[in-house]
């Protein structure tokens, strides 16, 4: 049976636009789905209360306060890392052993699962630093995770400098150091936004290394040192839908979580993609 | 004059220092990883940990064979690759080829949403809407099965194989594409013919990246596969519940005490997963490589 050229073509582009919208419904149902059932959960209670009866009351503000600090934390060892690399990468380094074995060492990086991160976290740093199950043991892995991400879009921000701004600079007789910090990295900033916003999503979001570091089931209090134990927003979800003999007692908060968490990865697309466009339309004038 | 130079060689050895440290993070991540697994192997025979068809931790003597895991994840990768990839390329397609590029730039945002929602948000959805329907739908006594690992594991692989593939795609010379339609081809045909056909190395990069994200993730499969370490028979035991290599890890190591035996398994565990994630990356860096190269000429 074969048909005629224009209608296996017909043919194939509807099942090129059914796949499509497979796809697009798949993110329509989730999103909605969990808002919708989330929504009713969520009151501003819920987001300054401790959990109360054994959790299945009360909300769920050391979880929100951990995952602050836990993002807080590991953004501020991430990011000097990933810039200054990325700045290494794209500006001084030449081709050469000690760049191909960073490119490697973060491709590799990117690709490992989170759960061997988690591994890794517990035997070095848990374990091995003593930090014990703790913030900083939980922060300190998931900085490593992120690295490689905005390693990347750090240098691809960079790359989109145009090389006239550095052989200007370099003419007038300033430094290369300078240059880099005066005129290219500020051209740079925008793009490297993009990459550490969508890190900050991955943060919030990351649940086996934290699993493996330092996340507490339950724990009715602010940690007060980074060698605190602590709660966390994907923990806390995947506690109360997973063990206990409460679960469908505690399934509005489980809503409310996750819905909490889809807010924050849909915020941090959004402010992504805006500053990415604002960014594209400066550079194309 | 000196002076200037000295602070810049100086801030110069200090970047690349900086650098250095994620080449020291792998290397410090491949030594713990498998120092740690491999002190299993002082009691415990290598021979049994990839021979053994159990994986009873608690059991005296224990048992602690990959095969249940090793399968475990294998089964629910393939199914998971299965459903994406006809998907997620048919997908890359339509956004590169097809559509407006209005359109285009509208669809793209949403798809990175797939990509940024946390695993837990998958598994949790998975536990609650899927796993019922699979139960009612395919009158299993539990919906927790590999199959709900896989359709959950495929949604999460989908940007992955879209947006590597669209890359691909775009990267295929317009030349090519408008030699044919110059010859009267269709354009599927074209498509069909002579886009993909170029592509084709980029897309097996998106697939085997594909691979690597659904063979590592932990937490959806965690929640929707049921956990059960038994090995599964190919096909039907796609509708039985399967325990994966990654979900093993992260299930028991909060019971086991630093520095027994399982505890040194799970490393060893641990240790396989990034073996076989290293190699998928290896592979899908070449075949990138490649295509880079084709472009190139």
């Amino acid at each position: 049976m074969f048909l005629r050229p224009k209608a296996s073509e017909k043919l194939a582009f509807a099942t090129l636009r059914l796949s499509m919208a497979l796809v697009l419904a798949f993110v329509s149902i989730i999103v909605i789905y969990i808002t919708v059932n989330g929504y009713s959960a969520l009151s501003l209670d819920f987001i300054t209360q401790m959990p109360m009866k054994r959790m299945t009351q009360g909300g769920i503000y050391p979880a929100i306060m951990g995952s602050l600090m836990l993002i807080g934390l590991s953004m501020a060892f991430a990011i000097p890392l990933g810039i200054l690399s990325a700045i290494y990468l794209n500006e001084y380094s030449t081709p050469g052993r000690a760049s191909w074995a960073i490119e490697m060492a973060i491709n590799n990086l990117a690709g490992t699962p989170s759960v061997v991160f988690g591994l890794f976290g517990l035997a070095l740093f848990v374990k091995y630093f003593g930090f014990g199950a703790s913030i900083l043991s939980a922060s300190l892995t998931l900085a490593l995770l992120i690295v490689p991400v905005i390693i990347r879009a750090s240098k691809e921000a960079l790359m989109t400098v145009p090389q006239e701004y550095r052989e200007a600079s370099l003419a007038l007789g300033v430094t290369k150091w300078q240059t880099t910090r005066k005129v290219i990295l500020p051209a740079a900033i925008p793009g490297m936004m993009t990459g550490i916003i969508l890190s900050v999503g991955r943060v919030a979001g990351e649940t086996a290394p934290i699993l493996l570091t330092g996340a507490a089931y339950f724990l009715p209090r602010i940690p007060d040192s980074v060698f605190s134990q602590f709660m966390a927003l994907p923990y806390h979800l995947f506690v109360l839908a997973t063990s206990g003999t409460s679960i469908s007692q505690t399934r509005p908060i489980q809503y409310g979580t996750a819905l909490i968490l889809l807010l924050i990865v849909v915020m941090m697309n959004s402010i992504a993609v805006v500053i990415r466009r604002h960014y594209r339309n400066k550079l194309n004038r | 004059m000196m002076h200037r130079k000295k602070k810049e060689k100086a801030i110069e050895s200090t970047l690349l220092m900086v650098s250095g440290v994620t080449v020291v993070a792998l290397f410090l991540l491949c030594f713990f990883l498998f120092r740690e697994g491999y002190l299993l192997f002082g009691d415990y025979s290598i021979i049994s940990f990839l021979t053994e068809t159990s994986w009873y931790p608690s059991s005296s003597p224990a048992k602690f064979g990959l095969l249940p895991l090793l399968t475990g994840s294998l089964i629910v990768t393939a199914g998971a690759i299965i459903l994406s990839v006809p998907l997620g390329i048919a997908s890359a397609i339509y956004i590169s080829e097809l559509a407006d590029p209005k359109v285009a730039q509208l669809i793209k945002p949403f798809v990175e949403i797939l990509a940024g929602i946390p695993s837990v948000v998958y598994g949790f959805f998975g536990l609650i809407v899927v796993v019922p329907l699979l139960q009612d739908l395919l009158d299993l006594p539990t919906g927790q099965t590999a199959l709900a690992g896989s359709i959950m594991l495929g949604m999460m692989a989908l940007p992955t194989i879209i947006s590597v593939s669209e890359d691909a795609i775009n990267s295929v010379p317009t030349a090519l594409k408008e030699g044919s339609l110059a010859l009267g081809s269709t354009k599927w045909q074209t498509i069909y013919r002579v886009v993909l056909p170029a592509a084709l190395s980029g897309i097996s990069a998106a697939v085997m990246l594909g691979i690597g994200r659904a063979i590592g993730e932990t937490m959806t499969v965690m929640m929707v596969t049921g956990n059960t370490a038994i090995i599964p028979g190919i096909p039907e035991g796609l509708f039985d519940p399967v325990r994966t290599m990654t979900a093993t890890i992260a299930l028991e190591m909060g019971e086991v005490p630093q520095g027994s035996e399982h505890f040194h398994a799970l490393f060893a565990v641990g240790a396989v997963l990034f073996l076989i994630t290293f190699i998928i990356n290896l592979i899908a860096d070449s075949v990138k490589k490649k295509y880079r190269l084709q472009e190139g000429v």
